[in-house]
């Protein structure tokens, strides 16, 4: 008889999901119709290939080589964002066509480029995007605030959901504003009065906001059709998408979305216990959100994309006390729920090897943004953790093929050196030669072979 | 008690620091000199950012200690008490990116080190760019861009600079995110630096100080 998930140990977890990542389902809840034996075939190399480079057990057949851009396939289509942000059909087989052409043994999906209906319909304001605040031809770009009030912290810690659904909302959704008049709901506890908690939902600010929801939902399920519907066919034709969701490091979710950067950093000299208990109460919701989404996913892999703890950004001191212990905790949270984590360390991480290798064995995948040293990292991370990257974007926007290639092959000598590592570009980039991206991914395949 | 005002900033003591401007100011201490140490003292958390013993929190914190301490002194300052500068250095994010963090910190540092800078702002174009030059008579420009746009952005804003005939006035830096050699190539500017203290460094270098 099968282990029921509760009794699984992680490892068991682990593995539970990559047989599911390895077998999908179609939207119904049937096992996909591959569009020939072939594609089945390529499907399930792609994942395995990936499996063993993360769980570090099984050299895996050659090099896993992914593509991690950002708006580029939009520009390589021809499009401007603010098209691709809008027209999902159109951005949909644009993303397809752009696989196809290269090739990737995987895939990050599509959900990066919209949907820009939604953010009108809610008026989202932590965002600047085509045509509000950004020209069509740019991408999207963070308006950091304090959406987070300095004296707001025990309102956070208290009630983490709350203090999203009651103050956050209201204050980066326009269309949300009068969701600051909502009740507080534990206080529906007897016959006597419960009527009084819902006399907010009767006042026209919070019926317009109500309306403005339900068409944001409508959108939403319009959209996320789209995108599941490319990663469904990418599927169908041998391509893994390889997330299954995404979360942040604590201190990244309070410093980019509540506080913003100059908040925080005050924070840690003014109000550090503060932060700190901060940090704590949204850590169980951080390991949620990942552990959720690759649950109703079916895949393990969850994105971390870390911002605040960079080389230079902290100290080693702020990065151990402010920084690590509550990223680690969701890494380990994720992992006993079965999950990948998959942290992006965008900038430098190289004065964090040492902290950040205090992880479980095969459990964990590290993009190294453009600069991090490989060789370093791989000596040092890469015993415990498979490593993801790190073509630099200047090189495959204004190098040449043969320059792409020979730091191809330094990289696959290095970092590649029995297993454990995947090729990609190193940061999210909106702008390349294509000749440079082929280049990378073919000579991959073709160097990056483990005999 | 000279000297304490450096040393309680330096250290980023902001009550004490605060409380100390408080105190000295009521005991009849001459704003200026009081002036006189803060700016020491910020030049003393410029340098201990260099060394590494600074961090980016460090400098956002000791910004708003001197924040507030230059509020307080504020209003018994006498005009035309500012320090001679070394020079003037031109600073922007350029066009279509708005990302300011990285543009901040040099600003910073460069400010702290003695040089008058522009800030510009995010999002600036070119011919901004070329206007200010133009205004200022500044020998030095600083790019600053994050995301991959900014390499086209850079070499637009490099050649408007040069259409402008001022290529020879100036001395043109750029920096950010996923900067580098190459980049500087293609843009066509004369360095680039990794970090803020490779700029005043380049600024050092062009206009001395």
């Amino acid at each position: 008889m099968e282990k029921k998930w509760e009794e699984m140990s992680a490892d068991e977890k682990q593995e539970a999901m990559f047989q599911r990542w390895l077998s999908p389902k179609d939207p119904e809840g049937n096992d996909l119709k591959f569009q020939s034996p072939e594609a089945e075939k390529l499907y399930k190399e792609n994942v395995t290939r990936i499996k063993d480079a993360i769980q570090l057990k099984k050299l895996p057949d050659r090099v896993p080589v992914t593509i991690i851009p950002s708006m580029w396939p939009v520009f390589y289509s021809g499009m401007t964002v603010q098209e691709a942000m809008y027209d999902y059909d159109k951005t949909s087989k644009a993303f397809i066509k752009f696989i196809l052409d290269f090739e990737p043994d995987t895939h990050m999906g599509s959900a990066q480029f919209g949907p820009g209906k939604f953010f009108e319909i809610l008026d989202y304001r932590l965002y600047a995007w085509p045509g509000h605040g950004v020209s069509p031809e740019h991408s999207y770009q963070c308006l950091e605030g304090e959406y987070m009030k300095a004296d707001e912290y025990d309102a956070l810690i208290d009630d983490p959901s709350s203090f999203f659904s009651n103050v956050y909302l209201p204050r980066v959704f326009g269309a949300l504003e009068p969701f600051q008049m909502l009740p507080f709901l534990p206080g529906i506890l007897e016959i006597y009065g419960v009527a009084f908690n819902f006399i907010p939902y009767g006042l026209p600010p919070v019926q317009a906001a109500l309306k403005a929801l339900m068409d944001a939902g409508a959108e939403a399920l319009k959209w996320a059709g789209a995108v599941g519907g490319v990663d469904g066919e990418l599927a169908t034709l041998g391509f893994p998408q390889i997330l299954g969701g995404f979360t942040k490091a604590p201190f990244d979710t309070i410093g980019d979305t509540l506080r913003g950067t100059k908040g925080i950093m005050v924070d840690m000299y003014r109000q550090p216990d503060k932060l700190l208990q901060a940090l704590d109460a949204i850590t169980p919701h951080m390991i949620q959100m990942g552990v959720g989404a690759a649950q109703m996913m079916g895949r393990p892999i969850i994105f971390m994309p870390l911002h605040k703890g960079a080389d230079g950004f902290l100290s080693d001191e702020q990065f151990k006390k402010f920084y690590w212990p509550t990223f680690r905790k969701v890494m380990l949270g994720l992992i006993e729920g079965g999950c990948v984590p998959f942290p992006a360390a965008e900038g430098g991480y190289n004065s964090r090897l040492k902290i950040v290798q205090d992880i479980p064995k095969g459990k964990t995948l590290w993009m190294m943004i453009d600069q991090t040293d490989m060789v370093r990292a791989k000596e040092i991370l890469g015993k415990n953790a498979c490593l993801l990257g790190n073509m630099p974007s200047s090189m495959l926007n204004l190098g040449t093929p043969q320059d792409v290639k020979d730091h191809a092959k330094k990289l696959i000598d290095t970092a590649g050196k029995g297993g454990g590592f995947i090729m990609s570009n190193g940061a999210f980039f909106d702008h390349a030669k294509p000749e440079n991206v082929k280049a990378m991914v073919d000579f991959t395949k073709e160097y990056g072979v483990y005999k | 008690m000279s000297g304490e005002l450096v040393k309680l900033l330096s250290d980023l003591k902001e009550p004490e620091a605060l409380a100390f401007v408080e105190k000295a100011l009521g005991d009849g201490v001459d704003p200026a000199d009081l002036l006189g140490e803060t700016k020491e003292g910020m030049n003393i958390v410029g340098q201990r950012f260099a060394s590494q013993e600074y961090f980016i929190p460090d400098l956002v914190f000791s910004g708003e200690i001197l924040k507030g301490i230059v509020q307080m002194l504020e209003p018994h300052l006498k005009k035309g008490e500012e320090a001679e500068r070394l020079g003037k250095v031109i600073m922007g994010t350029v066009a279509g990116d708005i990302h300011d963090i990285g543009k901040d910190l040099v600003v910073f540092m460069l400010d702290v080190n003695g040089y008058e800078v522009m800030d510009l702002g995010t999002d600036v174009p070119a011919q901004k760019f070329v206007d200010t030059i133009r205004e200022t008579g500044s020998k030095v420009v600083g790019l600053s861009g994050f995301l991959t746009l900014a390499f086209q952005s850079m070499k637009d804003t490099v050649e408007a600079i040069n259409k402008a005939g001022l290529r020879d006035d100036v001395k043109i830096m750029i920096g950010g995110g996923q900067i580098d050699e190459q980049v500087r190539g293609f843009a066509g500017a004369d360095a680039y630096g990794k970090d803020a203290m490779e700029a005043v460094k380049l600024a050092r270098g062009w206009i001395g100080g």
